[in-house]
């Protein structure tokens, strides 16, 4: 009984502590300033949606990984699997559970546009060091 | 479970936390972060011992079981300290520093005297039982701590990016292990719950390495912004 209680209430915190994460990730790459490649690669002007996301990490898939964004990056997707399974089955019943969840959406989105403009210019990078040679 | 995927993983989360000690050296940031290097640095120790105890003595053993237990507990302590240096980094500003060493201090002394009156009351392994036990109680408390202590980063609006990455990475860890230990007993100490342990054990290391590296000591984030909720 007592080890389905710590049980419960560490999951609980686990998914608290799990969102809190992901939030601060987002937090910490929103003062970022897009690079005028990855809003013309992207179409993206300045803030991204929700419906986004898939169609940016299909361009990330395209550019080389660059190993301190991988912790960051698989976390919010798993963040937005959630928040999008969320979105279809909780934010059809409540209203007010839709505008949080695509706002939400948006920032996943926003995040995985961030990590694609520092892949893109650390491609560059490459590309420069290599023409050194 | 093949036991040369649990020494790899094993593996890779000692190569993890020598990872963490040496961005901290790059990063010049080795003094500021101390308990949270000591702790790596404990835990690194750790496996050197673990991995002598092994070799020499084989895994059924005493002495392997006595170094795998006690090591442990150890490592709890210095997470619990490490913990506690988080604390002394947000309160740093307010002159909390006395009390929050000394409540820590009451509290693992607490924490102590209850794992050692749950072990008392049987006598067969009550050394092994008392570091296992204790190690249990102290992720336990750790969680709660921790909760406090991201409590405290949103109610004093924290802004420095590492010490939030930390809090929360450290939150998640104990949760996570928390959840395991619970797990465990859950299921009847199975043997396919063992691997949780070491797979938890990367989180951590790979987490604080991750934002010791992308994020320098001048990295601000907005706090509004952690808030699930928003103002």
């Amino acid at each position: 009984m007592m080890a389905a209680i710590i049980f419960v209430i560490s999951v609980a915190t686990l998914m608290m502590f799990f969102v809190s994460y992901c939030r601060s990730l987002m937090a910490s790459s929103s003062r970022h300033t897009l690079s005028k490649e990855v809003r013309d690669v992207t179409g993206i002007p300045n803030m991204a949606s929700g419906r986004d996301f898939a169609r940016v990490m299909q361009l990330l898939r395209l550019c080389p990984e660059r190993p301190e964004d991988r912790t960051g990056l698989q976390a919010v997707g798993i963040y937005y699997d959630i928040l999008a399974l969320l979105e279809k089955t909780i934010g059809r019943l409540v209203p007010s559970w839709h505008a949080w969840t695509e706002q939400e959406l948006s920032g996943c989105a926003n995040y995985a546009v961030v990590v694609l403009d520092r892949r893109i210019a650390f491609s560059r990078e490459i590309l420069a060091q290599q023409g050194e040679f | 479970m093949s036991s040369s995927i649990i020494t790899f993983i094993w593996y890779f989360g000692t190569a993890l936390e020598l990872a963490f000690v040496v961005c901290s050296l790059v990063r010049r940031s080795f003094l500021r972060y101390f308990f949270l290097n000591l702790y790596f640095l404990s835990a690194l120790s750790s496996s050197v011992a673990r991995d002598f105890a092994l070799s020499q003595f084989g895994v059924n053993s005493h002495e392997y079981r006595y170094t795998y237990f006690y090591t442990d507990a150890l490592l709890t302590l210095a997470l619990y300290v490490a913990l506690i240096s988080l604390y002394a980094h947000v309160f740093g500003e307010l002159r909390f520093g006395r009390y929050i060493r000394l409540t820590a201090v009451l509290l693992l002394l607490g924490t102590a005297l209850f794992s050692y009156g749950v072990v008392a009351q049987s006598t067969e392994r009550l050394s092994t039982n008392f570091a296992y036990v204790l190690s249990q109680n102290l992720y336990f408390v750790g969680l709660v701590l921790t909760y406090i202590l991201w409590g405290a980063v949103l109610k004093l609006r924290e802004s420095r990016t590492r010490i939030v990455q930390f809090v929360l990475s450290l939150g998640l860890y104990f949760s996570a292990y928390a959840a395991s230990y619970a797990l465990v007993n859950l299921a009847s100490k199975s043997a396919e719950m063992y691997i949780l342990a070491p797979v938890l054990g990367c989180f951590l290391p790979l987490s604080w390495t991750f934002t010791m590296w992308r994020h320098t000591d001048d990295s601000r984030l907005v706090p509004a912004r952690l808030l699930a909720v928003a103002r």
